[in-house]
């Protein structure tokens, strides 16, 4: 089964990968920006979800840093 | 240690880049350099461990998130938790953060860009295996080479680091948006410490300066050793 792990930066930890992005949208004339986050996007084929919580915790994402969520895709 | 000359190992990932540093400053201390591969099962008895800088696994996924569960982090882990000195540099420290060894994480420099620069840094704890040899206050210029140094806790742990006196390393002018201008770190035990500034790199009056020995060679002091 196909598994789809988001992982992005915790709310209100600093994201200059997201801010840098931010500011160069409008450099290219996109205007109305208010916010970018910039994370991570992980494609798992898997024989069962069960682990994939474990899976996220222990490895995909650092808790301390970034919240994840996941979803069975396919 | 029996007597014997003190050994001290120096963890080798693939992407590591610092280790022949260490173990040249380590020779330079006048003690045993051991090199411990990423697959060993042991530590081949070291008295003390550096874990060095550089860009084990490539960084993938996250700096330090694969090396982590690289098989000699096992035993390693063992021996910080039995209060064997353990020093990470740079790459190494957020390799002991991504083990829990250390609090913490080590985000993006606040500026995006790669920090390569001498800077200066005050030794706030000298009650650590790797700083006992240096003055409470002393001021260390010493190379830092990063992209990710930006020291983050919660504000409990800051509160806790601060409160406890675990704050190892401060920069004088921050170079990357670390919080409290934390540099360096240690455990609750104090004998796992993790700096970004690499003393290997000023280690040898060759490369400039040797003044990098005064914490590599802190460990030949005596604190828990």
């Amino acid at each position: 089964m196909k598994v789809r792990v988001l992982v992005r930066p915790k709310e209100g930890i600093l994201d200059p990968q997201g801010e840098a992005v931010k500011s160069a949208l409008p450099a290219l004339g996109f205007e109305g920006v208010n916010a970018v986050h910039v994370g991570r996007l992980v494609e798992l084929d898997v024989e069962s979800a069960d682990e994939v919580d474990a899976m996220c915790r222990r490895l995909l994402a650092n808790p301390t840093i970034e919240e994840y969520e996941w979803e069975v895709v396919g | 240690m029996g007597g014997g000359r003190v050994r001290i190992g120096v963890t080798v990932f693939p992407g590591s880049n610092c280790d022949r540093d260490a173990l040249h400053a380590v020779e330079r201390l006048g003690a045993v350099p051991v090199e411990l591969w990423h697959a060993d099962p042991d530590l081949k008895g070291v008295d003390a461990v550096i874990v060095p800088g550089g860009f084990s696994y490539g960084d993938y996924l996250r700096p330090g998130a694969i090396a982590r569960f690289a098989k000699v982090m096992a035993p390693l882990e063992d021996f910080a938790f039995s209060g064997g000195p353990v020093l990470g540099v740079c790459n190494g420290f957020q390799v002991l953060t991504e083990a829990h060894l250390l609090p913490g994480a080590l985000l993006r420099n606040i500026s995006m860009r790669f920090v390569c620069d001498r800077v200066r840094v005050r030794v706030e704890a000298t009650d650590t295996p790797w700083t006992a040899g240096c003055e409470a206050g002393e001021e260390l210029a010493l190379p830092v080479a990063h992209n990710e140094g930006n020291y983050f806790a919660d504000p409990a742990t800051l509160a806790e680091l601060e409160d406890e006196g675990r704050v190892v390393l401060r920069y004088l002018e921050n170079p990357n948006g670390s919080a409290n201008d934390i540099a360096g770190v240690c455990n609750e035990g104090r004998n796992v410490v993790g700096i970004m500034p690499h003393p290997e790199r000023v280690s040898d009056p060759a490369l400039g300066s040797d003044e990098g020995l005064k914490i590599l060679g802190s460990v030949l002091l005596g604190a828990g050793v």
